[in-house]
């Protein structure tokens, strides 16, 4: 799915707009936002539309922006080390809306190794460690967004 | 109009596909996720929205909707999170629409309203959806007015749109509300921007935020000044207010809100914005949206403008206007698309800009040219119409 940059060329009015939606979740008390405001800022600039949570959300919030804004992915933003007992509680939330099938959940931070196996278990599809360069995590997204063909 | 053309949802006759019929089910239902897939589809513009659209249409036109719009940094969302507490604590449910520009350049946008509306999180009494331009013109005050349909039908209490005040497009999103607030900040230069945005004139209600600064005592005079000066109505981009009559209200907000006593009562008092059922003079509160100062009161001068618009049949006269508008945004829309395929069968618009270009061509002559079929199945429709009248006439 090219997002945008195709739509952009004159007179689109009514062709089908598909924007890749992807929430940028900041979850529980660690105040470290730089990482995630960067990869709000790239993802963005990819044409992605972004929607940032701010600082120090529950998980219930988190769940519910995502099923509201109807997001294609959720990207979590976790260093405080809570991501065992946080990260499940968001994928819990999301599954009794129905919202799990069909969101792409990502994962950045410090995440041990011995804790990655774990969590994609649950349902996370990748976790971005500290290091990986801007242009993995976008073309992760593109090639993983989930496709909604609408029906 | 219904050849060959397999995919243009235009064309479609509006049934719902069973999904989409489950989904709309699932939306009148009070279903929040089906309503959020309604609203991408809104967005996204996915074939068979407008089914779903028409489906909707008949459980609407009970919600109030209230715009708020203003400069950036004016506090709106803020404003809207306190508004929407406030809300709350009357048990009445909230959607919100944060519509924010898309870059010109990506499409991508960063939607960052929701921060702001941190008293909502976890209630899910409230509804907020952040929606960006997607760099079409005049699409968003379509997906918005689109989008209302569905909060509306869903069966909120209420509807807020919220909205960055800064040009034509933005000016035509809160054209869906009821009742306008307008946002602006204290300090320098806003008599003349707002002029310039032409806000002046959407604005049924003024809030200056931030009152607890020096600055905001001034910019409410020149408020005033201005809502005074402000032409009569009969100009269809007014409100549905009737102008004023006697400016002696001016002096009134003198004294700055002091931002520590959220008691304060300095702003405007209850009966001097309402003349009679024929005018509303807009009000300009004063509000500290940080610490919900002045907030109260400016939901009891919203409700106060509702019940002006009840009162007077401005509310009737409003939805006729919210509907002429839809009517022809749409309309110009759907033959913006029409127009758009005309010019795929001639090669596409970059052939015949090239050949304009060289000069081989006009532009003139190519609009001319692409106009033609439609302007004849005008003209027929037009003789067939008035056949019809005077068959009518004879009989």
């Amino acid at each position: 799915m090219k997002p945008q940059s195709a739509d952009n060329s004159l007179m689109s009015a009514d062709s089908t707009q598909r924007a890749i939606r992807c929430l940028v979740a900041k979850v529980g008390l660690d105040g470290h936002d730089r990482g995630a405001q960067v990869i709000a800022r790239a993802f963005r600039d990819a044409g992605f539309e972004v929607i940032y949570s701010g600082l120090h959300r529950a998980p219930e919030e988190i769940v519910q922006a995502a099923v509201q804004e109807d997001v294609d992915v959720l990207g979590i933003s976790i260093l405080s080390g809570a991501h065992n007992t946080l990260i499940p509680r968001i994928i819990d939330g999301l599954e009794s809306d129905g919202a799990l099938d069909d969101t792409l959940i990502l994962v950045g931070g410090i995440i041990p190794e011995e804790d990655k196996a774990h969590l994609k278990a649950q349902g996370v599809a990748e976790i971005f460690g500290p290091g990986t360069p801007m242009a993995e995590t976008v073309e992760f997204v593109r090639e993983n967004a989930p496709r909604r063909i609408d029906q | 109009m219904s050849e060959s053309s397999k995919k243009q949802e235009s064309d479609e006759p509006h049934t719902l596909s069973d999904h989409d019929e489950q989904l709309v089910a699932s939306v009148l239902a009070g279903e929040q996720r089906a309503l959020a897939r309604v609203l991408s589809k809104i967005e996204n513009r996915t074939a068979g929205y407008r089914a779903i659209l028409v489906a909707l249409y008949e459980h609407t036109g009970s919600t109030p909707v209230l715009g708020v719009t203003g400069s950036p940094g004016a506090g709106k969302s803020t404003l809207v999170d306190k508004l929407t507490k406030r809300y709350r604590t009357r048990d009445e449910t909230v959607g919100i629409l944060a519509v924010d520009p898309a870059s010109p350049y990506t499409g991508g946008s960063v939607l960052g309203d929701r921060i702001r509306m941190g008293s909502a999180a976890g209630d899910r009494g409230v509804f907020i959806r952040s929606m960006s331009a997607r760099g079409t013109l005049g699409g968003l005050s379509m997906a918005t007015a689109d989008a209302v349909v569905a909060l509306d039908a869903f069966g909120l209490d209420r509807i807020i749109i919220e909205t960055v005040g800064a040009g034509q497009s933005e000016v035509d999103v809160v054209e869906t509300a009821d009742s306008v607030v307008v946002v602006v900040q204290p300090g320098a230069g806003d008599d003349v921007q707002l002029l310039k945005a032409g806000i002046l004139e959407i604005g049924d209600l003024f809030v200056v935020n931030k009152a607890d600064r020096p600055e905001a005592a001034g910019t409410v005079a020149d408020l005033e000044e201005m809502i005074h000066l402000r032409a009569p109505p009969g100009d269809a981009n007014g409100g549905a207010m009737g102008g004023h009559h006697a400016p002696d209200t001016a002096g009134h907000h003198g004294s700055n809100v002091d931002a520590a006593d959220p008691q304060n009562e300095s702003v405007a008092g209850d009966d001097e914005e309402v003349g009679d059922d024929d005018h509303w003079t807009p009000p300009v509160l004063e509000t500290v949206a940080t610490t919900a100062v002045g907030v109260p009161e400016l939901v009891e001068a919203i409700d106060r403008h509702q019940r002006y618009l009840d009162r007077s049949g401005g509310d009737d006269e409003r939805r006729r206007r919210r509907a002429t508008a839809t009517l022809k945004r749409l309309l110009q829309r759907d033959l913006g698309v029409l127009s758009e395929r005309l010019i795929e069968t001639r090669g596409g618009i970059d052939s015949l800009a090239d050949a304009i270009a060289r000069r081989e061509t006009d532009p003139y002559s190519v609009v001319d040219d692409l106009i033609g079929p439609i302007e004849s199945a005008v003209e027929r429709a037009q003789t067939e119409g008035a056949e019809s009248e005077t068959n009518r006439s004879q009989t």
